[in-house]
């Protein structure tokens, strides 16, 4: 009964700090910032494909997300518990009637909240521009708020990874390093290994049943497929229609519906163990 | 009034295979201030955190009010004041104990009067960040008071503050204590823990190894009482010396170590010198003697 207004209480703060340490609007400024620079230049030499200059620029958009989210979810998530536990504050925190996982979740709520403005502001600023220059279709509308929704789905998976990392490091360094490694990882190297695999394997099942599947699974591929392949013309313009019609449409949703809640779990899990 | 709000019985606690709590059996009942000391290391920090079931125990039994640590019940009725506490700097005071009482489920108007009670109703709306320490240390115990807890841990909550800041916290404490409020206090400050206190316990290396007044812990401790005798001259200093076992120090002083029933008769003899004595000091055993006697110091 009284969880929702625990939760809420620990939000608010959270979000005063994070507006106060002009983390929201450096955030958002970034998101901005490279939302237009990215969709002007990305749709510079496309005139010949026939598509509209807003489906070409969320093409270009969802590329900077898969790296940029993520990077900025990692940033604020990955000192969430072990800041408190560096200040001395994390011991008093679980002193109030509070559980570790309501804690958890009133940081999520003004994290993701936090991402999700400063998504919503980047992509629609760029999204506008671009729109003003060309023809708008209600598909490429539909891709851009699609393109809105999955990147708050992507923030959540990577905050809840931070929440995780800050969880199990000992130290405000090793979990900044953690932050470094999960987003190299899930960002860069899962994707070369796959493409290597790929290269070696040529047109064999791993190439035809298995790459697809696993491409899915990870988050960040996840968000880039399903955006990519939601829309025909987006799919087009990446040249990228040939992984998405391998799968069903079901796939790409369900990966980043699902890794939030896994990853939320999991941070749960080892927030239970810190001892103060 | 005299219920017994937290009961420790044989808690014992291992780090490794270090046991840095040994069988600590300690009460303390509504209303009382006890004062917990120990050298650095001694368990005090890990006793309050047993207590609040903040870390587990392996042996023994510990009960606030009847339920068991770290349940809903038990952080319901514990206020606890930490260490070395840093709040979000970036937060002003009041939404700090905002957040707080959120957490408690309290009634927002109620941060004002605590706010006000610990000297920040002024200061209440500015950042953290530009808080003197001494006002930090107050926000943390304003922090304790929000909701009336039924026991206060506070870990040396003293430390690092000028001598008016700690009177003033002290008069908080004593305040809280009045409303019935058991209050248990880590501390190095031995002189205003003297004071300010109704009851004396000590760690040593982990063993409780005193729980009960500071007058009662003298009287078991059975400490020498010291006369100062000034002398005349120096020559006498030295025959008075002789004459009383004592000892000489600096020329033309003596100090004489008596137990207190054997300060009479010490007095008598002394007074029985007449002239060649000017002056006599007596200094019963202080905290501090009491405190080395009990933490093993001496030994
Ligand atoms: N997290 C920990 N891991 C391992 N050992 C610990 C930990 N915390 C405390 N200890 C050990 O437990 C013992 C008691 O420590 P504690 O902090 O309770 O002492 P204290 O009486 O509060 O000392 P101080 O006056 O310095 O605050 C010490 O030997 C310390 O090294
Ligand atoms: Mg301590």
């Amino acid at each position: 009964m009284k969880a929702p207004s625990r939760i809420l209480a620990i939000a608010k703060a959270e979000a005063r700090v994070l507006w106060r340490n002009r983390w929201l609007a450096v955030a958002t400024g970034i998101m901005v910032v490279f939302a237009v620079a990215l969709s002007l230049a990305g749709s510079a030499p496309t005139g010949a494909l026939g598509v509209d200059m807003l489906t070409v620029s969320i093409a270009s958009m969802t590329t900077l997300g898969v790296y940029l989210i993520p990077l900025l979810a990692l940033l604020i998530s990955f000192d969430a518990v072990v800041g408190e536990a560096d200040r001395g504050s994390l011991g008093l925190l679980l002193t109030y009637p509070a559980g570790r996982a309501e804690i958890l979740a009133g940081k999520a709520l003004a994290h993701v909240a936090a991402l999700a403005i400063a998504c919503i502001i980047g992509f629609g600023v760029a999204g506008a521009l671009a729109a003003g220059f060309g023809n708008v279709s209600t598909d490429s509308l539909l891709a851009l708020v699609r393109l809105m929704g999955t990147s708050v789905m992507l923030g959540a998976v990577f905050l809840a990874f931070g929440y995780l990392i800050s969880s199990l490091a000992g130290s405000m360094a090793t979990a900044a390093g953690l932050a470094a490694a999960l987003w190299l990882i899930f960002v860069v190297l899962f994707d070369l290994a796959l493409l290597a695999a790929v290269v070696v394997d040529g047109d064999g099942t791993f190439t035809q049943f298995v790459f697809p599947w696993l491409m899915t699974a990870n988050p960040a591929d996840a968000f880039r497929l399903w955006n990519i392949a939601g829309t025909e013309s987006v799919a087009v313009a990446a040249g990228m229609s040939g992984v998405a019609d391998s799968l069903p449409g079901w796939a790409a949703p369900l990966s980043l519906a699902l890794w939030p809640a896994i990853a939320f779990v999991l941070a749960c899990l080892a927030f239970k163990r810190v001892e103060p | 009034m005299t219920e017994t709000v937290l009961n420790c019985d044989k808690v014992q606690k291992f780090r490794g295979d270090i046991q840095v709590l040994k069988d600590v059996s300690l009460a303390v009942p509504s209303g009382a201030r006890v004062a917990l000391l120990g050298h650095n290391g001694a368990g005090k920090s890990t006793l309050i955190k047993s207590i609040l079931g903040l870390i587990p125990i392996e042996g023994g039994q510990i009960s606030i009010c009847g339920h068991a640590p770290g349940s809903n019940a038990a952080r319901a009725d514990v206020a606890y004041l930490p260490e070395s506490v840093a709040f979000q700097n970036a937060l002003t005071g009041r939404e700090l104990l905002t957040m707080f009482a959120g957490l408690a489920g309290i009634r927002d108007n109620d941060t004002s009067g605590a706010l006000a009670r610990v000297g920040l109703a002024e200061a209440a709306d500015r950042r953290i960040k530009t808080y003197s320490k001494g006002m930090r240390q107050r926000l943390g115990l304003a922090q304790v008071m929000l909701g009336r807890p039924r026991l206060a841990l506070l870990d040396e909550p003293t430390s690092g503050l000028d001598p008016v800041s700690r009177h003033d916290l002290y008069a908080i404490i004593d305040a809280l204590a009045a409303e019935g409020t058991a209050v248990l206090i880590a501390s190095h400050a031995l002189t205003e823990v003297e004071a300010q206190t109704d009851r004396i316990a000590i760690l040593r290396d982990g063993s409780l190894v005193a729980d009960d007044t500071v007058a009662n812990l003298a009287r078991k401790a059975g400490l020498p009482i010291i006369l100062k005798v000034q002398t005349k001259a120096s020559d006498t200093a030295d025959r008075i010396a002789a004459e009383t076992g004592g000892v000489r120090v600096n020329g033309m002083s003596v100090e004489i170590r008596c137990t207190a029933d054997g300060k009479m008769a010490a007095l008598h003899n002394l007074s029985g010198m007449g002239a060649e004595v000017a002056d006599i000091d007596i200094t019963p055993p202080g905290l501090e003697d009491l405190y080395r006697h009990y933490s093993g110091v001496d030994q």
